[in-house]
């Protein structure tokens, strides 16, 4: 089997990636007008960083990051979910040689193409994945479960699409080329 | 505060004196089948050794308290959220149904109540063999204990990496807030949800922009000292394996097999104490 | 015959994304144990020719490159960056940021862990070269309560393990105080005594990092060599203050006062320099001295009394009092970590007091948020990246406006006027991006001056600076001071911004104020410099060495200087 090897960019880019989500997840979140629901920011920051450096990247950095913040926040991860986590920054990631950040133009095509499939993403994530595992895993009746799930896939598209956009066209917008530019 | 993250003590019992290596197979191989198992008896038992391992790595009540008043909080909410959306889920896994007290939709039978304990068990079960991990293993041997069962050193290395810029991103975030406050942003519940998000998203940008920079700057620096050159790398924090540490893994795989027979003898993951 | 360790043959690089070369026709010569200043403003390659040496580029970045350039005899073009880091080692300027390890003893193992050596070697040379930079007490510690000489060192003995017979040191001395950076330039030059080794130090920061064992300076401007010195010849070439470098300070006041630098011996040295009437001149200006009255007499602006403040259980401040009249420039000087930052935070309310009362202008400021404070006291943290928040100028500039509801008309009035102030204007429809370092700083004053505040706090205002910027920035500060009335704080390590700008210094230390007084007071004061880890400048070597009394040399070349401007 030929494996490609990590390259020292992205093993860097997965350390600090892992480090902002973990931050984020822990202390960053916005409650969204429903008692007991927050909007988790991590995912808006996972969206832009698998776009960024692809689905490996993305793969390790969720799931890493949500590892961490488990362990230190209940002592052991949730796995499911933590695997879900995973999936969604691999996903995402996937897109990454369709949207090309490097060259400094996001269009309104690609953001509505960004938005649609992360919403898809979410939902087979947070719809499917998770809850089935927590069925397997751990006997939970379905309906629980599943209705957890619609409610995170709710919440984590609202994040992944509002925070992620911005963070992707601020990020473009920023490479302008130096010589396009005039005093005026 | 880096090895506090995770509650790492400096104690020297042999626990703490076991290899990365050792302790995270054990916590892996013993958290997996305490997963797939669904048998009180067996959890109880991994439960009854985790005390013990508790007691052998002097682990006081006061460094966990927090972690396990929190889990047990969270344990009983779903029990209860179990229960509401599903008070006949027990009878249906079982295959019987012994009415206790008859409540209309939330009648109470035997099964579920026993259900909801072997639930309620799997909820705790790990989290013992976890903080056994987390405060006897120091943070600077996870990526070499990694490295050691098979994770490439590079990917076992990103994982050093955040744990060595977490204190430094979350000292850059504490001062990006408190600046972005004083320019007049606020993280406040006023307001409608898209402009919270979007207040939150202008904080985060400073964070992540110059995030990417540092991401550049430190693969650098590692290429500068020839990270990445060779198939293998060593770890300075590698131990070598003594006596305990064959027995520690022996243990869990004994504690493996044990799993795997209890699900023999049940004929499956589920303890049917009914039939 | 002396072996040649690093050879230019006519070297020119262009970066992909630039239309000029970056470095243009290179010839350069560096022999086996040569210690060698690599000098040069900001944007004249200096940078560039220190990642071509250790090979960066081309490893990291693409560009054209042309002409050879040999490493240790090795063509560069068949060596990777890997091969090159065995004969180079390279001190990054962030020591932060290459310090990769979870402790200090795994950090200096990092390049031997890559190696593939076994631990018994690794932990031989971890405490052999630990003990001789003397951090062989802080092994088991992590990166985050070491200090920056600490972080420094850790690098320094992660690449004298490898043995490279060449060290790269990428500007050592921008993240350290005066003291630490003088502590670090002491141990390069005994390293260089003692191993022999090549040494080639990137700075723009001449005074500091020149020792004795310098043998050549290469002066670089606009990507080219201008020449290649040693260091008494170039001192008295007089060229090096139009190439952003700052001259030796004790060099520019025997300039200012009529002495012929040509007719100086020992002129690279404070210590020994002197020549023919220097003496007599010296004691001359400094008899005719003018005292120079700073008192200010306007009313307290800004009171601070009985204040305490602790870190978990660690007391910062312990019943400290001061009040800041309306009008002042003042340094607030200390230690690294005795509570300069802390206090700026106390005061703008990042932080809480454990007791005590703060006011401005008879307010009571504790009542108030942290965004009301703002309205009045604007604070300017050192890294301006972590203040910007939008992607272009006039957006940034308008942020606080528009958060505080002000009319449209109102805030494109108010930033225009902002930007016009910073010289920033030209460029309003610029992205934050396309600006330099220097820019982004006044574009994060800028972005506080839109506010009308009364009070600027600003943390090391010209750190990581040249010459050339370093001054547009002071000269564009006490321009505001002056014109605008605008008090000013400045959190500051360097002496010479202390000396030339400030008009009152507080000096923190022992969980309170050491001193309030003058500038030159405080650095006349010895027992006093050295409490406060603070560095001597050498104008005071110098009155020291020729008996004159240092605030009356100084204050007789500040006068000089003050008529020079006026003219």
């Amino acid at each position: 089997m030929h494996r490609k090897k990590l390259s020292v960019q992205s093993v860097v880019a997965i350390g600090i990636g892992t480090a902002i989500l973990f931050l984020l997840k822990r202390y960053v979140s916005i409650p969204s007008g429903i008692p007991n629901t927050n909007i988790d920011t991590s995912y808006g920051f996972l969206g832009f960083i698998s776009i960024m450096f692809g689905p490996i990247v993305g793969l390790f950095v969720g799931f890493f990051g949500h590892s961490l913040s488990d362990f230190t926040q209940f002592g052991a991860p949730w796995w499911t979910w933590v695997f879900t986590t995973g999936f969604i920054g691999f996903a995402i990631g996937l897109l990454k040689k369709y949207i090309v950040l490097a060259d400094g133009k996001i269009g309104f095509k690609k953001l509505v193409i960004y938005n649609i499939y992360q919403i898809l993403i979410n939902i087979i994530g947070w719809s499917l994945l998770a809850p089935t595992g927590d069925v397997l895993i751990y006997s939970e009746p379905s309906n629980k479960v599943y209705l957890q799930g619609i409610i995170s896939s709710i919440t984590n598209s609202i994040s992944t699409g509002v925070i992620g956009t911005i963070l992707l066209v601020m990020y473009a917008s920023t490479k302008v080329e130096k010589g396009s530019l005039k005093k005026e | 505060m880096n090895s506090n993250l995770f509650g790492y003590d400096h104690n020297d019992t042999w626990v703490h004196r076991l290899t990365g290596t050792s302790k995270l197979i054990f916590f892996i191989l013993v958290s997996i089948i305490a997963m797939i198992s669904y048998d009180y008896r067996f959890i109880f038992l991994v439960l009854l050794l985790s005390i013990f391992a508790f007691k052998q790595s002097q682990i006081k009540w006061s460094q966990i308290k927090f972690v396990v008043k929190l889990i047990v909080v969270f344990a009983v909410l779903n029990l209860v959220m179990v229960f509401v959306f599903s008070p006949n889920h027990g009878a249906a896994l079982y295959g019987t149904r012994h009415v206790l007290i008859n409540l209309g939709y939330f009648t109470i039978t035997k099964e579920q109540l026993f259900y909801e304990l072997n639930l309620g068990l799997k909820y705790l079960v790990t989290v013992p063999i976890s903080l056994i991990f987390l405060i006897t293993t120091n943070p600077s041997e996870f990526s070499s204990s990694l490295n050691k069962i098979g994770v490439s050193y590079r990917l076992s290395y990103s994982l050093s990496l955040s744990l060595r810029y977490i204190p430094d991103v979350q000292n850059d975030f504490k001062e990006i807030s408190l600046a972005q406050q004083a320019r007049g942003y606020e993280i406040s519940k006023k307001g409608k949800l898209f402009s919270r998000l979007k207040g939150t998203t202008q904080i985060l940008i400073p964070l992540i922009l110059s995030s990417l920079d540092k991401i550049q700057t430190i693969s650098q620096a590692m290429e500068l000292r020839r990270f990445g050159k060779n198939k293998h790398r060593t770890w300075y924090m590698n131990r070598k394996f003594t006596k305990k540490d064959y027995g520690t893994i022996l243990l869990s795989l004994f504690i493996v097999v044990i799993g795997i027979l209890f699900m023999k003898m049940d004929g499956g993951r589920f303890y049917n104490p009914f039939v | 015959m002396t072996k040649t360790m690093i050879e230019f043959k006519n070297v020119t690089f262009r970066y992909n994304a630039q239309a000029e070369p970056t470095l243009k026709n290179i010839n350069l010569q560096i022999n086996e144990g040569e210690k060698v200043l690599v000098v040069g403003p900001s944007g004249s390659g200096k940078s560039t020719l220190g990642n071509l040496i250790n090979g960066v580029i081309p490893e990291n970045f693409r560009g054209d490159l042309s002409g050879e350039i040999y490493i240790d005899g090795e063509n560069a073009k068949d060596m990777s960056i890997f091969d090159t880091s065995l004969k180079v080692g390279t001190l990054l300027q962030n020591s932060n940021d290459q310090f990769v390890g979870l402790t200090v003893a795994e950090d200096i193992a990092f390049g031997m862990e890559n190696d593939c050596f076994d631990n018994q070697t690794m932990q031989t040379k971890v405490n052999q070269w630990s003990k001789k930079l003397s951090i062989n007490n802080l092994l088991k510690q992590a990166p985050n309560s070491l200090s920056g000489g600490q972080k420094q060192r850790t690098g320094l003995a992660g690449l004298l393990v490898d043995d490279a017979p060449i060290l790269l040191l990428d500007e050592p001395l921008a993240a350290l105080d005066p003291m630490a950076g003088s502590e670090s330039i002491q141990l390069l030059q005994e390293l260089h005594n003692e191993l022999k080794n090549t040494i080639i130090i990137i700075e723009h920061r001449l005074e500091e990092s020149l020792t004795k064992d310098v043998d050549k300076i290469i002066l670089m401007n606009d990507g080219e060599i201008v020449g290649i010195y040693n260091p008494a010849e170039l001192l008295k070439q007089n060229i090096l203050n139009q190439y952003g470098i700052r001259e030796p300070l004790y060099i520019e006041a025997l300039k200012s006062i009529g002495i012929d630098l040509n007719k100086l011996h020992d002129i690279d040295s404070v210590e020994a320099v002197d020549g023919p009437g220097v003496a007599d001149r010296i004691e001359q200006v400094s008899a005719k001295a003018k005292s120079i009255s700073k008192y200010n007499a306007s009313a307290d602006i800004l009171s601070i009394k009985k204040l305490n403040f602790a870190y978990d259980k660690k007391v910062i401040f312990n019943n400290l009092n001061v009040d800041i009249q309306k009008g002042d420039m003042i340094s607030l000087v200390g230690k690294n970590g005795v509570g300069k930052t802390t206090l700026s935070k106390l005061i703008v309310g990042f932080l809480q007091p454990d007791a005590g009362e703060i006011t401005f202008n008879g307010d009571n400021l504790l009542n108030k948020s942290i965004k009301e404070r703002a309205d009045d006291i604007g604070y300017i943290m050192q890294d301006p990246d972590k203040m910007i928040s939008k992607v272009m100028i006039y957006d940034e500039v308008a942020l606080g406006l528009k958060l505080r509801h002000y009319p449209k008309e109102q805030i494109k009035e108010k930033v225009d006027h902002a930007l016009k102030v910073c010289n920033l204007y030209p460029f309003r429809h610029w992205p934050i991006s396309a600006l330099s370092y220097g820019q982004k700083k006044r574009l994060t004053i800028a972005s506080m001056l839109v506010l009308s505040p009364k009070l600027l706090i600003l943390d090391e205002p010209t750190a990581g600076q040249d010459y050339y910027h370093y001054t547009e920035i002071m000269n564009f500060l006490s321009q505001l001071n002056q014109e605008q009335g605008l008090t000013m704080i400045f959190i500051t390590h360097d002496m010479h911004l202390m000396a030339e700008y400030s008009t009152r210094t507080l000096v923190i230390g022992d969980q309170t104020i050491l001193r309030d007084n003058t500038p030159e007071k405080v650095l006349d004061d010895e027992a006093l410099l050295a409490k406060a880890n603070l560095k001597r400048t050498s104008l005071s070597i110098l009155a020291k060495r020729f008996n004159v009394n240092y605030n009356d040399f100084s204050n007789y070349l500040i006068s000089k200087e003050r008529d020079n401007q006026h003219e």
